[in-house]
């Protein structure tokens, strides 16, 4: 067999082309600006799911509605019932039969309700007498019913009720001349957040969501897509090599995700004054380090699918509900149990969270950031590194 | 010359699959020439080009391309490969410009090299005027063309191409050759694998795979040469050539025969000993020179031909020389584009109607607004005497469709694709498990049964597509290129039973790319830039292209005169 | 008709159900998300931490402290704050939830009579939901401690209130998060199954070609979209079964209403979510397009549910807008016949806008149906 002379073109071929991976990410790039929902994943959404969370997800509950049924209609009842009224944190409503109340619980209507039973009064009064007379004591009752299909807010009035009934105590033993016991103050200060506004949090921590699925689910079908249209055969048959071709995924969607981060911070902070104390370099560099991991696991699973329908279901499951649930955005890890604490530990999106909210609210606190970085750093090169060695440059 | 590509005992197997889709397969591609790979479907041409590639590995034996392993050594080599997928690999949501710049980029042509490079491709696939325009947004055609130019991009030498010719017009499978032709001569080497055995006859070289096995390899004429004295035309008139192909056909003595101008041409079996007495009593009977489709019929034993079992599935229509399937006026525009431009038809019942035409003429925009599956901007289509736009379920009851692109269920098997379309059509209990067994029976689906579609190899799925489309016995049959990309025994298989339904008084539209099989139609429509440029039957329109120069036009010459001469 | 409609079915079940991979996919999320959000999901507070940061010493701040260290579910870990560095120290790296300091002079005050002594909870401002709940279970703690004093000092006179305040919560007796969390995963899952099988699965038919096949067979648009519509019933159903039984069985929450009523709902939330589906992949041309479209309607429709935060603490015009999210209607549905055996009136009021809404989005998609496909 005669050898050939060796031919220019092969040389260049194993190294790293900086002009096809310009032409791919030309390429990458055209796709995106040419696919209406990608300006709809990239502008529309995010702007829309920052202001689903800094209005629509409320932890703070308000005036919690609250039905009264007052039996009694002494000036002790009614006094109670003012203390009830007057408590800030609660709408008190007026109801005249135990039906009607119960029914408005049903409904949900009303999240809680306190009757005042028509003996009140008579027996508020030989109560009082027989602490007077150091007798043994028969105490009024007043009864709180709370709706338990809503456990959190169930709990919010049973404390606001709590605080009204220990007021209009504290008022009664003072008025009747009695020793008020010595009052420990408990004073709660919410650092970084005053106010204990829940946006202030919330809306940094929803910008993981977005990055979760510009990151993830739009990358999740970029390279099955390719499988699926043929034009993967194509390229691998082409001088392109593995790193030129993962590059080029990851490169053009890099830069959207940060745009959009950027975009996010800014609609946060100046439209919705939400406060951004950390400095441009760690908000830029947490920022792409998770990018870069759910980019990771976005091309992994759609590189092991080859099958768009299938893949972006994985993704929904594997990338989205995760960064939902389990990075400490809406749930507090620390009270899910010990194996859940532990799936969570390999979710990037929780080390974000804590980055982003840090960020946001404390400013380059290095301690918590550091651990942040260093955690990102490990899973985007895991699911890069893992996408990298599933890109195979042949067909099988 | 020496040799590109050296493949000894090349074998390969896929893990499902019982046998193996390559078996030790030896050959040797020398630069310079245009190697064919030609086998019916399965033969394992894909699989083959993809090990060249070095996109799959082999089981056991070697390859070497230019001395070099091509999954060890594929960074050196896939700048001197050329390859062009059978799914071309465009990217539909890029303009045609822009796949081309890409291809361009990965391939280092840049610069002067690449302005006249884009210059020479874009004048030879006749795609200059649609730089702009998405790929996703051209014709199956000229997709196929742009999916060559991409391939032909950075002077590859060695130029692998996957059925290249499919779906691609005689006028541009023309160019097509003069530009491979003109590449072998600067020293490349090239695999043409091809389904059409015209195309294979014009290789220097040819490897005929069949299930795995190489059957031959050396240059074709040696192979046609063995069928000297064999082949034989017989002159029968218009109106009963199609009968007389079926009693033909089934004749055990021979072995293919199809319909050749006014002719009859007839393959004779070898081992019959002195042939030509077998065919002494035919009046008028003459040798006629073999073709390298014999020798290919030859050697894989000829179709399954004969009576067409659809027969027996088919009910009989009255053939009452209604019009089917009419048109007035049929336009249709995209934007500034006008894809149709005022199509007139009249096709009677029981007439096979073919729809010619080049590459984005616009063939399959008027065959989809005739099957409703288009809104006309204006004029009208009725098939069966109904607007099929907004004609009842019952109408549609009455057309069976072949899309071009394989459109059944993938992820469903073959048995529960055929369940599906016949109950679709409202065939249920006895008539649909009769319907379903006849399909089966006459398709030879039965080994296929449990496998998805996905998985058949294409000229099988374009058989399920057919059995689909006729379960129900409907009046009009559309065929969008039936068989595009099939193997020529397949394709006799595919025409004696369009030639069957027929005879049951079946109206049928097709389109096709092969001009062989435009002689098998009634009449003929040509169309070219979205205009109706003649028709008529195929004597009519070869008539009409007499020239001096060629008194007995073929009817690829046909075509070629008739398109130059309209201007368009 | 109805023999071709049972084959459209069939052919739809035969896909999603057909290999191994999809069928994986049928089952698996379903699985894990039962096995998980039940669990993840969860407003209370366990196992937290708490920094005391004792400057006192003495005998009251050593009482109140080991007080706060005897109960065992909200702070089941404690860290010892010595100075102001390790009390920014323990916030900043959310070591601590919420750090209580005890005053120098705190003991000496509570030995005072008619003594205000300030204790100080500090609670990290990233997570004051948390917060106010834990600051809720101190105060509890502060004030038995402080009535505890009371009593100690003045013999029993103010030690028994005259009143008391007798607490009870309805159809969760134990104000468990797991009875409130199941019921809305009822919802949350049966909506994805949904908008898969109606939108993504359409365009993937447009995608691969097989939907021109359909048109040209004597179907019309409503009988594809009917054969689109049962299948994803059928998953919701599938779906819903799969989760009541881990609620009732796995999770112990008790069924209180009839299931007849909810897989009426069911049902009825199904039909309204198939109407989105088909309106989103009437609108798309590609899977890529349809499944982004499909989660650009999911996402903000489950955050506006009530699922994550309650409706009622929206902004009132939010509050309106949330009448056209199905996800939002269906969930007090589930929760209503789940928990609390509402009457079929009550039901009823709760049902009928998803009657409405998938009236409108079931004609909306038949006509822009019509409209692409003619």
């Amino acid at each position: 067999m005669k050898q050939e002379p060796k031919h220019k073109v092969r040389k260049a071929a194993s190294v790293f082309s900086f002009r096809r991976f310009r032409a791919l990410c030309h390429k990458e790039t055209l796709q995106i600006i040419r696919d209406p929902t990608s300006i709809l994943i990239a502008f529309i959404l995010p702007v829309v799911m920052l202001f689903i969370y800094g209005y629509g997800i409320n932890l703070d509950t308000g005036r919690v509605r609250t039905g009264l049924l007052c039996e009694d209609t002494s000036p002790d009842a009614r006094q109670f019932a003012s203390s009830l009224t007057g408590s800030p944190s609660l709408h008190i409503i007026a109801y005249d039969s135990l039906p009607a109340i119960s029914e408005a619980l049903t409904r949900s209507q009303i999240r809680g309700f306190v009757i005042i039973p028509s003996d009140f009064s008579i027996k508020l009064r030989r109560a009082e007498s027989a602490l007077a007379a150091s007798a043994s004591v028969e105490p009024a009752p007043i009864q709180l019913i709370t709706d338990g299909s809503e456990p959190n807010t169930a709990n919010f009035v049973q404390g606001y009720v709590l605080g009204a009934w220990q007021n209009w105590l504290a008022q009664r033993a003072a008025s009747r001349g009695l020793a008020a016991p010595p009052a420990i103050s408990l004073e709660n200060t919410f650092w970084y957040n005053p106010a204990a506004e829940s946006r202030n949090y919330l809306i940094p921590g929803s910008i993981t969501i977005i990055m979760t699925v510009i990151g993830a689910l739009l990358t999740a079908l970029v390279i099955a897509r390719e499988w699926e249209r043929g034009t993967m055969e194509a390229l691998l048959s082409s001088p392109v090599t593995r790193a030129e071709l993962l590059l080029s995924k990851i490169i053009p969607y890099y830069f959207l995700g940060m745009i959009v981060l950027l975009l996010c911070i800014a609609v946060a902070h100046y439209l919705m004054g939400v406060p951004f104390r950390g400095s441009p370099f760690p908000i830029l560099a947490c920022g792409s380090l998770f990018l870069l991991s759910v980019l990771g696991i976005g091309l992994l699973i759609s590189t092991a699918t080859r099958n768009q329908f299938n893949s972006s279901q994985i993704a929904l499951f594997v990338a989205f509900l995760p960064a939902m649930m389990l990075s400490g955005f809406l749930f507090e890890i620390s009270s899910m149990p010990a194996p859940i604490r532990a799936v969570s530990t390999i979710i990037p999106a929780r080390y974000f969270v804590s980055a982003i909210q840090t960020l946001a609210q404390v400013g380059d606190a290095w301690p918590v950031l550091r651990r942040s970085l260093i955690f990102l750093a490990c899973t985007s090169v895991l699911f890069l590194g893992l996408t990298a060695k599933l890109t195979r440059k042949r067909l099988e | 010359m020496s040799p590109a590509v050296t493949i000894t005992d090349l074998t390969r197997l896929f893990p499902a699959a019982p046998k193996p889709a390559l078996d030790r397969v030896s050959a040797t591609i020398r630069t310079g020439r245009i190697t064919g790979l030609a086998g019916p479907d399965g033969a394992g041409k894909t699989t083959l080009m993809r090990l060249i590639a070095g996109l799959l590995k082999p089981d056991s034996g070697s390859i070497r391309v230019f001395g070099s392993d091509p999954v060890r050594d594929a960074a050196e080599l896939r700048g001197v490969i050329g390859y062009m997928p059978q799914k071309f690999g465009l990217y539909e949501d890029l303009t045609v410009i822009e796949n081309l710049t890409l291809h361009a980029d990965l391939r280092a042509v840049v610069g002067r090299e690449r302005d006249e490079t884009f210059a020479r491709l874009l004048k030879f696939t006749d795609l200059a005027h649609f730089t702009g325009r998405l790929a996703g947004k051209l014709s199956g055609g000229m997709k196929q063309k742009l999916g060559l130019a991409c391939a032909l991009l950075g002077a590859p030498r060695l130029l692998l191409l996957d059925e290249p010719g499919v779906g691609v017009d005689p006028i541009s499978r023309r160019e097509l050759w003069r530009m491979v032709g003109d590449l072998a001569d600067e020293g490349i080497a090239i695999i043409w694998s091809t389904a059409y055995l015209d195309e294979a006859e014009r290789c220097d070289d040819i490897l005929l795979l069949n299930e795995g096995q190489p059957l031959y390899a050396g240059p074709p004429r040696d192979l046609t040469a063995r069928m000297n004295g064999r082949c034989f035309l017989l002159p029968v008139p218009a109106e009963n050539r199609r009968i007389r192909l079926a009693e033909l056909a089934s004749r055990p003595e021979i072995l293919d025969a199809t319909i050749q101008a006014q002719n009859i041409r007839v393959l004779i079996r070898a081992k019959t000993g002195s042939e030509s007495a077998h065919f002494k009593f035919e009046t008028g009977s003459a040798p006629a020179a073999p073709r390298f489709e014999d020798a290919f019929m030859d050697i894989l034993g000829g179709a399954k031909t004969g009576a067409s079992a659809l027969t027996h599935i088919l009910r009989d229509i009255p053939r009452d020389g209604a019009t089917v399937i009419e048109t007035r006026d049929l336009t249709r525009t995209f934007g500034d584009f006008t894809a149709a431009d005022r199509i007139n038809l009249k096709i009677k019942r029981g007439e096979i109607y073919g729809l010619l035409g080049p590459n984005g003429a616009g063939k399959s925009t008027t065959f989809r607004m005739l099957c409703g599956l288009l809104t006309p901007t204006s004029g009208e289509a009725r098939a069966a005497g109904i607007d099929l736009r907004h004609s009842p379920a019952r109408a549609r009851q009455r057309i069976g469709y072949m899309a071009q692109k394989f459109s059944l269920y993938g992820q469903l098997t073959v048995a529960q694709n055929l369940a599906f379309f016949s109950g679709a059509y409202g065939l249920h209990g006895a008539g649909q498990r009769d319907a379903i067994d006849a399909v089966t029976n006459c398709f030879h689906l039965a080994q296929y049964h449990g496998i998805k579609a996905d998985a058949l190899p294409l000229g099988y799925k374009q058989r399920l597509a057919l059995a689909c489309a006729v379960m129900h016995s409907p009046h009009i049959l559309f065929l969008d290129e039936p068989t595009s990309g099939i193997d020529p025994v397949t394709r006799r298989e595919f025409w004696t039973h369009i030639n069957a339904a027929v005879q049951r008084g079946v109206t049928v539209m097709v389109t096709t790319h092969f001009m062989d099989e435009a002689e098998y139609c009634d009449r003929i429509g040509l169309i070219h830039r979205s205009k109706l440029i003649a028709a008529g039957a195929p004597e009519d329109l070869k008539s009409q292209a007499v020239t001096d120069e060629n008194r007995h036009p073929t009817m690829e010459d046909a075509f070629i005169t008739l398109i130059e001469r309209s201007g368009l | 008709m109805l023999r071709r409609l049972l084959a459209l079915i069939r052919k739809e079940l035969q896909i999603i159900l057909g290999d191994k991979q999809s069928r994986l996919l049928v089952v698996m999320p379903v699985i894990v998300q039962t096995a998980i959000f039940p669990l993840a999901a969860t407003l209370e507070i366990k196992n937290s931490t708490l920094g005391i940061y004792d400057e006192n010493h003495g005998p009251a701040a050593i009482e109140l402290t080991q007080r706060l260290r005897a109960q065992a579910v909200t702070f089941t870990h404690f860290i010892d704050i010595d100075n102001d560095h390790q009390l920014n120290d323990a916030i900043e790296r959310q070591r601590a939830l919420a750090v209580i300091r005890i005053p120098p002079d705190f003991s000496a005050q509570i030995a005072r009579a008619n003594a205000t002594p300030q204790l100080q909870l500090l609670l990290d401002g990233r997570r004051t939901n948390a917060g106010q709940i834990a600051a809720g279970y101190i105060q509890q703690i502060v004030q038995s401690y402080q009535q505890d004093l009371a009593s100690a000092r003045t013999g029993a006179i103010t030690s028994t209130p005259s009143s008391e305040l007798v607490a009870r919560a309805w159809f969760n007796p134990n104000l468990d998060y797991l009875d409130y969390i199941l019921p809305c995963l009822i919802a949350l899952i049966t909506t994805t199954g949904v908008l898969i099988v109606t939108a993504l699965s359409l365009a993937r038919e447009r995608e691969q070609g097989t939907f021109d096949q359909l048109l040209v067979s004597p179907y019309t648009p409503e009988m594809i979209m009917i054969g689109k519509i049962v299948p994803a019933l059928l998953i919701a159903t599938f779906h819903a079964t799969l989760i009541l039984i881990a609620a009732v069985f796995i999770y112990q929450v008790p069924f209180q209403g009839s299931l007849l009523v909810l897989y009426a709902g069911i049902i009825l939330y199904a039909l309204a979510l198939a109407g989105v589906g088909l309106f989103i992949s009437a609108l798309c041309s590609t899977q890529q397009q349809a499944f982004i479209s499909m989660f650009a309607f999911m996402m903000p429709a489950m955050m506006l549910s009530g699922f994550a935060a309650p409706v009622e603490n929206m902004p009132v015009w939010l509050q309106h807008v949330t009448w056209i999210n199905p996800i939002r209607h269906f969930m007090e549905v589930v929760k209503a016949v789940y928990l609390k055996n509402a009457a079929a009136d009550h039901i009823a009021s709760l049902a009928w806008p998803l009657l409405v809404i998938g009236a409108i989005t079931l004609s909306a998609a038949a006509v822009l149906f019509r409209r692409k496909t003619a």
